[in-house]
């Protein structure tokens, strides 16, 4: 068994297990946690739940406006490389094989020229969300271990994908194999780091605007 | 022949101009990636060449790489190369068979002791003491060891003797290896294919025979020349891969059109082979000009690759009941996780209300 066998194979099989038993785990974990009742009536005029999560959710899309200035480059930035990324895994032929392999659904891709421009814009995008991060000092003084490793499981798919489209460095069997199996990494850090962020954030966010809403709070 | 000849007095005989000869010299070099000038020592040193002697074994094969090379577009001057070397044992093509066939093996190996190229043909079987595949009585192991002995360099012809190929195919009853698995104390060329392209085997042939060294070769002992590159580098449908232009089926638009055969299954960007651009029948095609993807027969494994008609980026990991399970597991252990925390909380409320009727 070659590399590129080993990472097509075992090492998916063994990435694709964690990621199923520690995304599940968490979310188990989290949504069984017992929870106090709100015996309080809701506030009058409050809207459901189900409405106020949603509007959350939405508000929350894009800074207010008192905060615009201030988040600018990490909204902006942040949009670039995660639309990056859900195009190039979403729309790249090769990743569309792949999801169909898994899945058994596939959708039509765009030219690679296209994702491989994508790419570099998200490579790049991907450079400055972390000097952004060492250059700010706030940022910078609440960044633990886990937002680096985080950011270094989205780089390293993304740089060696890169790397094997280009032929640059090793063959491009060895090439294939590194990025595959950048993306075993991705899926096994995936549910213990803050890459979770992807199943968590609308929950969080959908339970602090029914919470806030049923407080009387004007969403 | 008469055994003392050199090439050029063979070739001559057989009608071949001298420019003829330049021609071919010159053809090898550009094969090769050789510079211009090791046209005319290929040539010189060609046409001093005497009759090689060659030990051609075949062991756990089909006969598609002797068929292929005897059978190439003829008459063409590598035929008449392959005629010049001294084909002293070979099953397919001797006349001969058993003690003598043998008795002309052990001749060959005595009178030309350290000077002779042993070309193997099929993967060596070694589980139940090799068994499973002899030659007059003797297992292809004991006869390979004891025939690369006294050679000079062993040459591995076809993607079973370079690699295993298919009889070391999971789930490989027979325990095949490969030629280089075995022979770690010479030089062995590997000229993998299923079968090889002829003149990748001519071609380096006729450099050991002009050279009197091996051709330089990539990490897995195949030479550079006609493995350097793979055939998606040089395929020729190469621009509508680029495009995003695939055949999704072998009937479809875009097949009738001749896109790119990435989605069914063509191997082309990891096998390394020269089919692309020395083709197969005097050039004629290669079998992604017509219409059919490569399956990467060079490479080693080939026929575990998760299936030919699987396309190269999909995993052979699947989300099979592990996966599922795994899940299961994980909502098991969370579920745990949040009663164990259930019970802190109720101990720390009873600890806490205790404390207060205590108070
Ligand atoms: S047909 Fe195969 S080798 Fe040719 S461009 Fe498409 S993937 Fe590459």
């Amino acid at each position: 068994m070659d590399l590129l066998d080993f990472a097509r194979g075992p090492a998916l099989q063994i990435g694709l297990y964690v990621f199923a038993f520690g995304v599940a785990f968490r979310l188990a974990s989290l949504l069984l946690l017992p929870r106090l009742k709100d015996l309080s009536a809701a506030r009058k005029g409050a809207p459901g739940a189900v409405v106020a999560s949603g509007r959350e959710i939405i508000r929350r899309m894009w800074p207010q406006s008192v905060y615009a200035e201030a988040t600018r480059f990490t909204t902006i930035n942040g949009y670039i490389f995660h639309l990056g990324l859900a195009i190039i895994v979403f729309l790249g032929t090769p990743h569309i094989l792949f999801l169909k392999g898994l899945i058994g659904v596939s959708w039509p891709g765009l030219p690679t020229n296209i994702i491989n421009g994508v790419a570099v814009i998200t490579f790049l995008s991907l450079i400055a969300a972390l000097v952004h991060r060492l250059q700010s000092p706030v940022l910078k003084a609440i960044s633990t271990a886990n937002d680096y490793i985080t950011w270094l499981v989205t780089m390293l798919p993304v740089a060696t994908g890169l790397l094997a489209i280009s032929h640059l460095g090793w063959r491009y069997e060895t090439l294939l194999a590194v990025h595959i199996l950048s993306i075993a990494v991705f899926l096994i850090w995936f549910p213990f780091g803050k890459l979770m962020h992807a199943f968590l954030i609308f929950l969080s966010r959908g339970t602090t605007g029914a919470h806030l809403a049923h407080r009387g709070a004007q969403l | 022949m008469r055994e003392d000849k050199t090439l050029a007095q063979a070739l001559e005989s057989r009608g071949v101009s001298r420019r003829a000869f330049l021609k071919y010299a010159s053809y090898v070099a550009t094969l090769m990636a050789l510079p211009p000038s090791a046209s005319r020592v290929i040539a010189e040193e060609l046409a001093k060449a005497r009759r090689q002697s060659v030990i051609w074994l075949s062991f756990q094969e089909c006969t598609g790489c002797t068929e292929s090379i005897t059978r190439s577009m003829s008459p063409t001057l590598e035929d008449l190369i392959f005629d010049f070397i001294s084909l002293d044992y070979h099953h397919t093509l001797q006349a001969v068979s058993g003690a003598a066939a043998e008795h002309a093996r052990t001749e060959a190996m005595k009178a030309n002791k350290g000077k002779y190229i042993v070309v193997v043909d099929g993967s060596v079987p070694l589980k139940d003491g090799g068994v499973y595949s002899t030659i007059a009585g003797i297992t292809n192991l004991d006869m390979l060891k004891e025939t690369a002995k006294d050679a000079f360099a062993v040459v591995s012809v076809g993607t079973c003797a370079a690699f295993g190929g298919i009889p070391h195919a999971n789930p490989n009853p027979t325990g095949a290896v490969a030629i280089s698995e075995i022979i770690t104390d010479k030089p062995v060329v590997n000229i993998p294919g299923c079968p090889p392209i002829p003149e990748a085997m001519t071609g380096t042939l006729a450099y050991l025979l002009s050279f009197g060294k091996l051709p330089e070769l990539d990490a897995k002992g195949r030479p550079l020349a006609f493995f350097g590159e793979t055939i998606h580098d040089r395929c020729y449908r190469r621009p509508f891969y680029e495009r995003g232009m695939f055949a999704n089926s072998f009937d479809d638009e875009g097949a009738r059109k001749g896109w790119c055969l990435y989605k069914v299954g063509c191997k082309g960007p990891i096998a390394y082979n020269a089919c692309a651009t020395l083709k197969w029948n005097g050039g004629a095609s290669f079998p992604i000009q017509s219409g059919h993807g490569c399956l990467g027969c060079s490479e080693p494994g080939f026929w575990d690759k998760g299936g030919f008609y699987e396309p190269l980026a999909a995993a052979t990991a699947k989300l099979d009941i592990g996966v599922g399970a795994a899940a299961v597991a994980g909502v098991a252990a969370g579920a745990a996780a949040a009663e164990l925390m259930r019970r802190k909380k109720s101990a720390a409320v009873d600890a806490a209300n205790s404390k207060k009727k205590d108070g």
